[in-house]
């Protein structure tokens, strides 16, 4: 096996980079952009098609270093430590997040080939070209969030990630998209203005804006000063837009369901978690004293409502792609049960329980991805997708149809999925805590999620007749990379706890340590 | 009342104002004015925030001041993905705001309970 000693020797080589290695995520999306600019969208799909492999490697490298060493990796940018320079940090969360990011960008990169192509021949379009640069500026905005530990940066970050996100959901230019992109974009200001004024008024208080200082400097004060506890509400809430967590949801279910199905898999499944992975941040690295206060029982009950309100409505879309969008406003409110949880009285549970939260995100990442992509597919092939004309298409697209079962089984959370793994952790904490009631919410929008699944499968597994004409059938390479990928989240719950102790590498200290 | 915290005061009124609009007006353009109001609300309150630091001996601090910059340049971007999105939609659609008119297109607003 030739190629995997090269890629064995490699991966040790980018190992021995340290920190360095740090740059490889951000650099390569923006050589990327900078390259598809005067390239244009005819050599776009290449360039990215040449980099997110590249992307996926240093990925596993970072993953492998962080994991090995046990503590995190660091990269100070042009040699200024903190509070002058800007800091570049992965722990173990970070490394999960980017892996994640790498693995699904790769899959959306190979599935949108034939979608965003400018045949040979043909002068240039515009769609090719503009998804091909907004894909390179998402990609480079989610990992320069998760590598980012300077508040202001990381809002730079966000504005990169939310300009690349939005024409991503208005391609085609329909009135709808069009209004819905814009709908996204103004909640997304609303947020991000928020999220700035937090961090001025941090900035007056404490005279810093990383994230390691800004816990330092509050690590004295007891009761939080209350620019802080101010600050801190205003970035959650602007977050919380962007996140799109009930009841600021609104603009989700249009954007997502209107982009072109290569976008809606990434603008769900990476776009939505950089916000929450910064509420994180917020809330378990800067002032891990909220954990504790009556704000992330708020923050749960919220996340408790979009479960049961996401789930009810996706029960009723008619559209196949509204219901794979509604279910994400589900998913997103399973994410937010962790900070209530976090802070059960036993303490030692916080580790456990951010473990879980990120299977969850990682689980639904994958799975999320696949189903929207095998919902594009469909609704190529088909030529609709509403679900109740859906009749026949599991005998004309026998392995699309099972990818999306399959990525549905995996949210769901039956046995080996990571999301039975995430739900097995949270509910240890349920018990540990006593807080029976985010059990409930969680067993609720189990069913939920298994209710709408099961309509889409009447429909989908019904017509014994003949099977529908098919306007085009989809590559076969496309419905297998649907399948892996749905895979990939049914398979996460098999992974051995020695690998999953790579989430809470460089945080368990800092959150057991200031929970009473 | 110190100058700073009479800027502040206004740097709250202007955040205050801006929110309003934003909320409550349904125009796509009265939306992203609102939203350049909160901006500069907020860019007023980083002003204040140099000018006391100032208190240590320094004409000002100068990071707040950076921030402002790199702000107005990204409140700058936003704005015109914003404007550029509403004239798109006013040449497809005919309409500035973001909820279509009553009449006609039934299926356009799949996110609101009807």
């Amino acid at each position: 096996m030739p190629l995997a000693e090269t890629i064995g020797g490699l991966l040790d080589g980018l190992k021995g980079l340290g920190g360095t290695l740090l740059l490889f995520p951000v650099m390569l999306p923006l050589t990327g952009l900078l390259l598809a600019i005067p390239l244009g969208g005819r050599r776009a799909g290449r360039i990215v098609l040449a980099l997110l492999p590249l992307g996926l490697l240093a990925a596993v490298a970072i993953a492998a270093a962080v994991l090995e060493a046990g503590v995190p990796l660091r990269y100070d940018l042009g040699g200024w430590a903190p509070p002058l320079g800007v800091t570049l940090l992965a722990d173990g969360l970070s490394a999960t997040l980017l892996l994640t990011t790498a693995v699904v960008m790769l899959a959306v990169g190979l599935y949108a080939q034939p979608s965003f192509r400018v045949p040979d021949g043909s002068s240039e379009t515009r769609a090719p070209f503009a998804f091909w640069t907004l894909l390179l500026g998402v990609w480079g905005g989610l990992n320069l969030v998760f590598l980012g530990q300077d508040l202001f940066n990381l809002y730079v970050a966000l504005e990169l990630l939310t300009f690349s996100a939005v024409p991503l959901v208005c391609l085609d230019g329909r009135a709808d998209t069009l209004a819905a992109a814009l709908r996204y974009l103004l909640f997304a200001l609303l947020g991000s203005i928020l999220y700035v004024l937090g961090i001025a008024l941090l900035y007056g208080e404490l005279g810093t804006l990383d994230i390691a200082l800004l816990r330092e400097r509050l690590g004295a004060a007891d009761p939080l000063p209350p620019a802080a506890v101010a600050a801190a509400a205003l970035m959650t809430v602007g977050l919380l837009a962007k996140t799109a967590l009930f009841p600021l949801h609104l603009w989700l279910p249009p954007a997502h369901a209107g982009a072109p199905p290569a976008a809606s898999a990434v603008l769900s499944a990476l776009v939505v978690k950089a916000s929450f992975f910064l509420i994180v941040r917020i809330w378990f690295d800067l002032m891990p004293v909220l954990l504790t206060t009556s704000a992330a029982q708020v923050l749960g009950a919220l996340g408790a409502m979009a479960i049961l309100y996401g789930g009810a409505l996706a029960l009723g879309q008619a559209r196949l792609k509204l219901l794979v969008a509604y279910s994400t406003l589900a998913q997103l409110g399973y994410l937010f049960l962790i900070f209530p949880l976090a802070a059960s009285p036993e303490g030692g549970a916080a580790g456990e329980v951010l473990t879980g939260g990120t299977l969850q995100l990682v689980a639904h990442a994958c799975a999320k991805a696949a189903m929207f992509m095998a919902a594009g597919l469909i609704a190529a092939s088909l030529g609709q997708d509403r679900i109740r004309e859906l009749a026949g298409v599991g005998r004309a697209l026998p392995i699309t149809v099972l990818a999306f079962g399959i990525g549905g089984l995996a949210l769901v959370g039956i046995e080996p999925s990571g999301a039975y793994l995430a739900k097995t952790l949270l509910d240890g904490a349920v018990q540990a805590g006593g807080q029976w009631w985010w059990g409930l919410a969680m067993q609720i929008g189990g069913l939920l999620t298994a209710a709408y699944l099961i309509r889409v499968f009447f429909h989908a597994l019904s017509g014994f007749g003949r099977p529908p004409v098919l306007r085009s059938r989809p590559a076969r390479y496309q419905e297998l990379l649907v399948l892996g990928l749905a895979l990939c989240s049914l398979a996460l719950g098999l992974v051995p706890p020695s690998y999953l102790a790579l989430v809470t590498v460089g945080r368990l200290a800092a959150v057991g340590g200031s929970l009473p | 009342m110190s100058e700073a915290t009479l800027f502040g005061l206004c740097g709250a009124a202007l955040v205050g104002l801006g929110l309003y609009g934003l909320v409550c007006h349904p125009g796509a353009l009265r939306k992203i004015l609102a939203f350049n109001l909160i901006g500069s609300g907020v860019f007023l309150l980083f002003g204040v925030v140099a000018r006391r630091g100032a208190a240590s001996g320094f004409g000002g601090d100068p990071v707040p001041q950076a921030l402002v910059i790199t702000g107005l340049v990204v409140a700058f971007a936003a704005t015109a993905l914003a404007v550029t999105l509403v004239l798109r939609l006013a040449q497809t659609a005919g309409r500035t705001g973001l909820d279509p008119e009553p009449a006609g297109r039934p299926d356009a607003m799949p996110g609101r309970p009807s």
